[in-house]
C-alpha cells in the first residue's frame, strides 16, 4: 500500500519530469540563440576578421544552422554525449563532472545549518505566536532576506577576513585538509547564503504548524495532558510536514543554480559560475547541459518534498 | 643594488664583502659601525657608511619563501602551450617554465636570453648563437633542433598558434652549427629579436606535442597543474642564471572579480595581485604591510574619426576634436593620476622610438571653435564608447560636456561591452577603440595605422607613412630609424583621425614583503615575468 501509491507517484513524475526537461532544453537554446554573437565572436573578441571567424566557425560546428545544431545535441543526449563545449574543446561531461562536487558540497553544507535553523526558529515562532519573539524572528527574517546577498557577502568579508583576520577571504576548496578548516573556508558563503534561504523556510513553516496548531485534535491532545514538546513535535509536526518540505525543496534548489554572486565573491569554482560564463561565451553545450542539469535537480527535490509529504501523513499513505 | 657599487667605491669591495657577510648573518647598525670604527676610521664617515651599507643590504635578494599570486582570469582555456597563450595568467604561467631566445627589458629592448648573441647585416638572414650549458628541466641539453622546432611550430596551421600572424615572417629557421641557428626572413624587419622575445615564442622541448608536464628551461619546473584553478611550481635549482630564482614555490591562482582580489590580497591570503582598479589604490595604500606596483605602458583608448564617412571627413573636424580633450582633467578625474598624458599618437614614452621632440597638443577651445567652423561641422555627432574599451564612457562624457562650451552638440550613445568590438567599434562613425600594449612600435603601427591595415581604425591612407614604415622595420641603424619613427608619429599627430587623450597605467597590488618588481611596459606583473625577479624579505 505504501509502495504502490509512492510507485505510482514517482512514475507519474518522472514521465512528467522528462517532457519539462525537454520543454526546458528547447526554450534555453532558442534564448541562448537569439542573443548577439556566438561563441567564435566572444572568443576572438577585437581580433575577429572574418576570414578567423569563418574558419573558428568550421572548426566549432557553428556553420550549421541553429535547429539542426540542436537535433544533433539532443540525438546525441539520448546517447548518453553530453557534447563538448565550444570554447574549450573539452568534454562538458568533464567540465560539470570536476564542479559539480564543489557545488553539492556548498549546497549540503548549508542545507545542514539553515534548514535546522529555519525549523526551529519557524516552530517556536508558531507555538509562542503573538510574543515579542515571534515579531522579532518574523521581522528580522524578512529584514534579512530583503539585504542583498552581495552586501552581506562583501560587508562579511571586510569585517571577519581584511579587519578581524579571523576567516580567509576565498572559500580554497583545494587544501582543506581538516575539519575546522572547511568550516572556516566555508563559514562566510554559507552565513550568506543562510541569510538568503532562511526566511522563506521560517515563515512557511509558522504558517504551517499554526495552520496545525488551530486543529480540534490539537486541543484533544492537550487535553490528554501531553507536554507542549510531544504537542508540537509528535502531532502537529507530522502533519504539517507537506507544506514545510515544499519550501525547504524550493529554498534547496535555489542553492545550485542560484549561488553566482557567492561564487564570485569567494572564488568558490561551481557550478553557477560555469554556467554564467558559458552564457557570456555563448557556449551553447555548456549552457544546455547546466540548464538540464537545474531543471533535473529542482525536479528531484520537488518529488522529494511530495514523497516526503505522503509518507509523513498514515492518511495519504494507507489510500 | 647602486648603494652596494657606491659602498665597493668607498671602501673597497674586500671591506664592503665583509660587511655585507656580516649583515646577513644578523648584524645591526651598531655592530657595522663598530667593525668600521675598529679599522680606524671616523665616526661620522662610519655613520653613513653604515647607512649605505644597510640600504644595501635591504635590496640584496633573499633566497627562500612561497608566494601566492592571484591573476584576473581563470579559465577552463588556461594553457601550458606558448603557442596557445591568450590572456595573463597564460603569459605569466609560462614565464615561470620557458624561456625565450630574447627576453624584453624595461624600454621593450631585447636582451640576449637563450640566444647568447644575435647579429645580422641587412635585417633579413639572423644568427643567433645559443648560450650553452642550458638544460631543460628533465635534463636534455638545449639544442639547435629544439629551437626550430619550437619556431617552425607556429607557422604550421594545424598549430592554430595565435602568433602565426608574426610567425609568417619567417621563411626559414635552420640549425646552423652546433650552437647556433640562422632565421631568414620573407621581408628585412629590424625587430626580429623583439619578435622573438614575446611571450608565444618561447623554447620548448624538440618534437613536444603534449605540453601538460611544462617541460622548459624556465627557472621554475611544474609541480601542479589544474587548468582554471592554479598552478603550482618550484624552483629550478639547474637554472642558467646564477642565483636566480630566488623563490622555492609560486602557486597561481585566477579570481575574476576585482574587489574579491582585492580582498584577497588585504586579508593575508595573497602576496601578488593583477589587475588593481585605480580605484582601490586609497584603500591599498591606506593598510599598512600593503603596496601598489604601477606600470606605464603604452595601453590607450582612442577616439576614432573615420575619414571615410561622417563628420571626421572634414580634416578640421579631427583637429577641433582633438584641441577639445581636456588631457590633464581627464588624467587626474577619469585615471585618478594613473596614466600619462597622449599626444594624438600610438607611441607611448616608455617606447625607445618615442618622439619626446613632438610639441604637446594643449586643450585650447579657441582653435577647437575655429576648426569646427572651418570644418562646416552642425548639429548633433554621435559618439559611440562602451566600458569594453577602457575608460571611454567616462572620456566620452568629458568631451561632450566641453563640446558644449564650443556649442557642439556631442551625443553619447552607450553601447554594451558584449559584441562591441564586432559590432561597432570599426562600423561608428566617430567612437571609441582600445589598445593594448604592443611589444614593438613596429607591431602597433602596421597592425593599426598602415593604409591597408584591418584595424586601420580611422582609415587614414597616407603612402610616405607606408613607406617610413617599410624602411623603418628593415633599417638596422638605431638613430635612423629613431628618426624615421619621429617623422611617422608627427604624421600620425597632424593629418590621422585618431585622438589619443592618455596612455593608461596597469596596477598591481603586493605586500610589502616582496620586494624586486620593477616595471616592463608588456603589461603589468612586470610584464608577466615576475617570476624569477622577486624574493620575500
Amino acid at each position: 500500500m505504501l509502495n504502490r501509491a509512492i510507485v505510482v507517484l514517482l512514475a507519474q513524475r518522472i514521465a512528467l519530469a522528462m517532457l519539462s526537461l525537454l520543454a526546458v532544453s528547447v526554450v534555453v537554446f532558442a534564448v541562448t540563440a537569439v542573443l548577439p554573437g556566438d561563441a567564435a565572436q566572444e572568443q576572438l573578441g577585437q581580433e575577429a576578421t572574418p576570414e578567423a571567424l569563418a574558419a573558428l566557425r568550421a572548426q566549432m560546428g557553428l556553420n550549421v544552422p541553429a535547429p539542426e545544431r540542436y537535433l544533433r545535441w539532443l540525438a546525441g543526449m539520448f546517447r548518453g554525449e553530453l557534447g563538448t563545449s565550444a570554447t574549450t574543446q573539452l568534454p562538458v561531461g568533464e567540465l560539470i563532472a570536476s564542479r559539480l562536487p564543489n557545488s553539492l558540497l556548498l549546497a549540503a553544507v548549508t542545507a545542514l545549518f539553515s534548514v535546522p535553523i529555519a525549523l526551529t526558529l519557524g516552530i517556536s515562532a508558531a507555538v509562542w505566536r503573538g510574543s515579542w519573539f515571534d515579531r522579532v524572528a518574523s521581522a528580522g527574517a524578512v529584514a534579512v532576506v530583503s539585504v542583498p546577498e552581495f552586501l552581506v557577502a562583501t560587508l562579511a568579508v571586510l569585517v571577519f577576513a581584511v579587519q578581524l583576520r579571523w576567516l580567509p577571504a576565498l572559500s580554497y576548496v583545494s587544501d582543506i585538509e581538516s575539519l575546522g578548516q572547511m568550516l572556516r573556508a566555508f563559514a562566510m558563503p554559507v552565513l550568506t547564503l543562510c541569510c538568503v534561504i532562511v526566511a522563506q523556510m521560517m515563515r512557511m513553516t509558522r504558517a504551517a504548524v499554526i495552520d496545525q496548531l488551530e486543529a480540534p485534535y490539537i486541543e484533544m491532545v492537550r487535553l490528554k495532558g501531553a507536554s507542549p514538546l510531544r504537542m508540537v513535535l509528535a502531532h502537529a509536526l507530522p502533519n504539517a510536514v507537506g507544506p514545510i518540505a515544499n519550501a525547504v525543496a524550493l529554498s534547496l534548489s535555489y542553492l545550485l543554480g542560484g549561488v553566482i554572486i557567492v561564487e564570485t565573491i569567494f572564488n568558490y569554482p561551481g557550478i553557477a559560475k560555469l554556467m554564467v560564463d558559458g552564457v557570456s561565451q555563448r557556449d551553447m553545450p555548456l549552457v544546455q547541459a547546466c540548464a538540464m542539469l537545474f531543471c533535473a535537480a529542482y525536479l528531484i527535490l520537488v518529488t522529494t518534498a511530495d514523497v516526503c509529504g505522503i509518507v509523513a501523513n498514515p492518511r495519504l499513505r494507507h489510500r | 643594488m647602486t648603494e652596494r657599487k657606491a659602498l665597493e667605491a668607498l671602501i673597497g669591495p674586500h671591506e664592503s664583502q665583509r660587511l655585507m657577510t656580516a649583515l646577513q648573518r644578523g648584524a645591526s647598525r651598531r655592530d657595522v659601525l663598530a667593525m668600521l670604527t675598529a679599522g680606524g676610521m671616523q665616526a661620522a664617515l662610519a655613520g653613513s657608511l653604515a647607512g649605505t651599507a644597510l640600504s644595501a643590504h635591504a635590496q640584496t635578494p633573499k633566497r627562500g619563501g612561497k608566494i601566492r599570486v592571484a591573476g584576473a582570469t581563470a579559465a577552463a582555456t588556461d594553457t601550458l602551450d606558448p603557442a596557445k597563450q591568450s590572456n595573463q595568467t597564460d603569459y605569466s604561467r609560462c614565464n615561470m617554465l620557458y624561456n625565450g631566445l630574447t627576453s624584453l627589458d624595461a624600454s621593450l629592448t631585447p636582451q640576449p636570453a637563450l640566444a647568447e648573441s644575435f647579429a645580422t647585416k641587412d635585417a633579413k638572414t639572423w644568427v643567433f648563437t645559443l648560450r650553452p650549458g642550458v638544460q631543460f628541466h628533465d635534463g636534455k641539453a638545449l639544442t639547435p633542433a629544439d629551437v626550430v622546432y619550437s619556431l617552425s611550430r607556429h607557422k604550421d596551421p594545424a598549430t592554430a598558434s595565435k602568433a602565426k600572424s608574426l610567425a609568417d615572417q619567417i621563411e626559414s629557421v635552420k640549425a646552423s652549427g652546433a650552437n647556433e641557428i640562422t632565421v631568414t626572413l620573407v621581408a628585412p624587419n629590424a625587430d626580429l629579436p623583439v619578435i622573438l622575445g614575446t611571450f608565444h615564442f618561447h623554447i620548448v622541448k624538440d618534437g613536444t606535442t603534449d605540453f601538460n608536464a611544462g617541460i622548459g628551461t624556465g627557472p621554475f619546473k611544474l609541480k601542479e597543474f589544474k587548468p582554471g584553478v592554479r598552478s603550482v611550481v618550484v624552483r629550478n635549482g639547474n637554472y642558467w642564471k646564477p642565483g636566480k630564482p630566488y623563490l622555492d614555490e609560486i602557486e597561481f591562482i585566477g579570481i575574476g572579480d576585482e574587489s574579491a582580489r582585492v580582498n584577497a590580497l588585504l586579508s593575508g591570503g595573497m602576496d601578488l595581485v593583477g589587475v588593481v582598479n585605480p580605484r582601490s589604490l586609497a584603500r591599498i595604500t591606506g593598510t599598512p604591510g600593503y603596496a601598489v606596483f604601477k606600470t606605464q605602458s603604452g595601453q590607450y583608448s582612442d577616439l576614432i574619426m573615420r575619414k571615410d564617412i561622417g563628420p571626421g571627413a572634414n580634416p578640421d573636424f579631427a583637429l577641433a576634436m582633438k584641441h577639445l580633450f581636456d588631457r590633464e582633467q581627464m588624467k587626474k578625474t577619469i585615471a585618478l593620476d594613473q596614466a600619462v598624458v597622449g599626444n594624438d599618437q600610438p607611441i607611448d614614452p616608455t617606447n625607445r622610438f618615442h618622439f619626446a621632440g613632438l610639441p604637446q597638443r594643449q586643450f585650447d577651445l579657441d582653435k577647437a571653435k575655429f576648426h569646427l567652423q572651418k570644418s562646416g561641422v552642425t548639429g548633433t555627432v554621435p559618439v559611440v564608447a562602451s566600458p569594453a574599451a577602457l575608460n571611454s564612457v567616462e572620456m566620452a562624457l568629458v568631451l561632450q560636456q566641453t563640446a558644449q562650451r564650443i556649442g557642439l552638440e556631442l551625443e553619447v550613445k552607450r553601447m554594451p561591452a558584449d559584441g562591441y568590438w564586432s559590432n561597432h567599434w570599426l562600423n561608428s562613425a566617430v567612437g571609441f577603440g582600445n589598445v593594448n600594449p604592443r611589444p614593438s612600435a613596429d607591431i602597433l603601427l602596421t597592425q593599426f595605422f598602415k593604409s591597408d591595415a584591418t584595424w586601420n581604425e580611422s582609415r587614414w591612407k597616407n603612402p610616405k607613412f607606408d613607406q617610413l614604415l617599410l624602411a623603418a622595420r628593415a633599417e638596422t641603424d638605431t638613430a635612423k630609424r629613431k628618426q624615421m619613427y619621429a617623422d611617422m608619429q608627427t604624421l600620425i599627430h597632424q593629418e590621422a583621425g585618431i585622438g589619443i587623450p592618455l596612455f593608461m597605467a596597469s596596477l598591481d597590488a603586493h605586500s610589502t614583503k616582496l620586494k624586486g618588481l620593477s616595471p616592463i611596459p608588456l603589461g603589468g606583473l612586470m610584464g608577466y615575468n615576475f617570476a624569477e625577479n622577486v624574493w620575500l624579505e
